[in-house]
């Protein structure tokens, strides 16, 4: 199905100016979006049900010169290719698994959300990634485990559960941020990519899914230390400067805790097998955050 | 790029300023001319001792955090469960 696609990917590649020869790879078929790479360049078909609108402005906001030390910068304006935007950029390095740079990713965040509120104009819509937690649990089938991140999930605020408009912006954020977002291009320092969900919202959402594994025991405790360590020494406006991080992180965590919970049940019951230790451990966070409002 | 070896996908991954490109698949290396005097040079310089630098304090977890540590290694013997935690929505 996607090999029309493919194509006229890599043919918006080879007109953007990547190198004639070489095939093309795909880097990435997911949840609706395709990502080829043609040479030096990354094409990037979004998903059909972004509203193009918020999407255009996404993509313009990642444009603004403002940001060209934080994000990779798109090349060009968005094409459409049957009703989907594609976007063009260079191709950079992904992060080696065996070694994260958890200080400049840390730096890099703290960038971003240093930028005063009138540095994009037009500003970029709220973040997009307010209802994901919602949508993910939503797709949960029945079962314990199921049972266990629903209840979790009920603890959340209104706002996380689509009973009550979320409260207001107050940096700009990158939105879905993980270590997949950090790209090394030609010469230059680790960027990040993926605009789709950049806007208007608190920052310490960019540091949820780390916070997240750290408490659940996944992510181990010097890599997080080294995270927010360098988050807080460029001066990242997530947290408090010092004392106690979970004062702005606690909903966040909680939310991403109970996301990537939901994600993993899904995945596993996609693969047909049982939850790993580490899936599992997800799960156990979500009990005790359900204990830790309601109690056993 | 194709795997030599088992013809997985090779991937261009960054350490440290150097560019390798590493399969999927078996997790073989490729490496282009240069770059393992690259990767030599920043050996040695990491074999320097380092300056002393202050212990990192305990990082302090939420309530509901865990007690527990699960113990995982990142490269070769990564869990994949734990990649795709950290390394994509």
């Amino acid at each position: 199905m996607n090999d029309g696609l493919l194509a006229e990917l890599t043919a918006i590649g080879r007109a953007a100016g990547a190198a004639p020869d070489g095939e093309p790879v795909l880097l990435a078929d997911r949840r609706g979006a395709l990502v080829v790479r043609v040479g030096d360049l990354a094409v990037k078909a979004h998903r059909a049900d972004k509203d193009p609108g918020e999407l255009g402005a996404r993509l313009r906001a990642a444009a603004h010169p403002a940001l060209r030390d934080v994000l990779v910068v798109p090349l060009g304006e968005p094409a459409r290719v049957a009703g989907r935007l594609v976007s063009v950029w260079p191709y950079g390095a992904a992060v080696s698994p065996d070694d994260p740079p958890w200080e400049e990713a840390g730096r890099i965040l703290a960038r971003l959300h240093a930028l005063p509120a009138d540095a994009l104009d037009p500003p970029p819509p709220y973040w997009g990634g307010v209802g994901k937690a919602a949508r993910t649990v939503g797709r949960l089938p029945g079962g314990p485990a199921a049972t266990e991140i629903r209840r979790a999930f009920a603890t959340l605020p209104g706002w996380l559960r689509g009973e009550a408009p979320p409260p207001p912006g107050t940096a700009i954020i990158h939105g879905d941020w993980h270590l997949g977002q950090l790209v090394r291009p030609p010469g230059q320092g680790w960027r990040l990519i993926d605009v789709d969900d950049l806007g208007w919202g608190d920052p310490a959402w960019d540091l949820a899914r780390a916070a997240a594994l750290f408490s659940a025991g996944v992510l181990p405790p010097d890599e997080w230390a080294r995270f927010l360590g360098a988050y807080r020494a460029a001066g990242g406006r997530a947290v408090p400067g010092s004392g106690d991080p979970w004062t702005t992180l606690d909903i966040p965590a909680r939310t991403l805790a109970i996301q990537i919970a939901a994600t993993s049940v899904l995945y596993a019951l996609d693969e047909g097998r049982p939850l790993d230790e580490f899936e599992t451990a997800l799960v156990d966070t979500c009990s005790r955050i359900t204990r830790s409002e309601v109690g056993p | 790029m194709q795997c030599p070896k088992c013809r997985g996908t090779m991937r261009t991954y960054d350490r440290n300023g150097v560019h390798i490109e590493q399969c999927e698949m078996c997790r073989g290396i490729f490496l282009d001319y240069g770059e393992l005097e690259a990767l030599t040079r920043m050996q040695n310089q990491y074999m320097q001792p380092p300056p002393a630098a202050p212990a990192a304090p305990a990082a302090p977890a939420p309530g509901w955090g865990a007690q527990q540590q699960h113990h995982h290694h990142y490269g070769h013997h990564r869990q994949k469960s734990v990649f795709h935690m950290l390394f994509s929505t």
